[in-house]
């Protein structure tokens, strides 16, 4: 399976449902809340998101090379094959 | 009475009038408003639980909640961002719950 990473806030109703999802689906991922970090962490880990999407919103989920922003679950299913 | 049953009864009081109702699922609101009192002990002011807040108060003004998105989100969509408030229609299920997209355009993020 693609590497699943996922940039997520830890107040977030969505990004906690797509990791609940993920989850549920025995996904294994790595997810990063970026409003817990600070300082030149915070800043780089903004950049790497901006880079994938320019309006840094949340949950933004890297699945291989495939970008999904918000949590879509079938977006999320077909990217995972599942 | 917790804080967030407080915050969830004068809320409801004062937006339900204007047609903001909050999400029939009353665990998510729950969470949703506690996650609002821990940005007010955070920043200052109850900045968006969905959204990267800066901290400054004056970039973050947009994203107070209600934030200034709200409104055209309900209108098209019948929920707010967060699913936080919606329509009576979307309660009862007579509006699909789409994804909403972020409606807050990428000039306004402070970082």
């Amino acid at each position: 399976m693609a590497p699943v990473k996922m940039y997520s806030l830890s107040t977030c109703s969505h990004c906690k449902n797509t990791k609940k999802f993920l989850h549920d689906c025995n996904v294994v991922f790595d997810a990063v809340d970026v409003d817990m970090l600070q300082g030149e962490e915070r800043t780089a880990i903004i950049e790497e998101v901006k880079k994938v999407n320019p309006n840094c919103s949340f949950p933004t989920i890297l699945i291989g090379d495939q970008v999904i922003v918000g949590f879509k679950e079938k977006e999320i299913k077909e990217a995972l094959g599942i | 009475m917790t804080e967030t049953e407080k915050l969830y009864d004068l809320l409801k009081k004062a937006q339900e009038p204007k047609g903001y109702y909050f999400n029939k699922d009353r665990e998510r609101v729950n969470d949703l408003l506690s996650s609002l009192l821990l940005n007010k002990d955070r920043f200052g002011y109850m900045a968006c639980p969905c959204r990267l807040a800066s901290g400054d108060r004056q970039s973050d003004a947009d994203i107070f909640c209600p934030c200034v998105y709200r409104g055209p989100d309900i209108q098209k969509f019948g929920s707010c961002y967060c699913n936080l408030y919606v329509t009576r229609e979307w309660n009862e299920g007579k509006i699909p719950h789409t994804y909403i997209p972020e409606r807050r355009p990428a000039s306004k993020l402070p970082f």
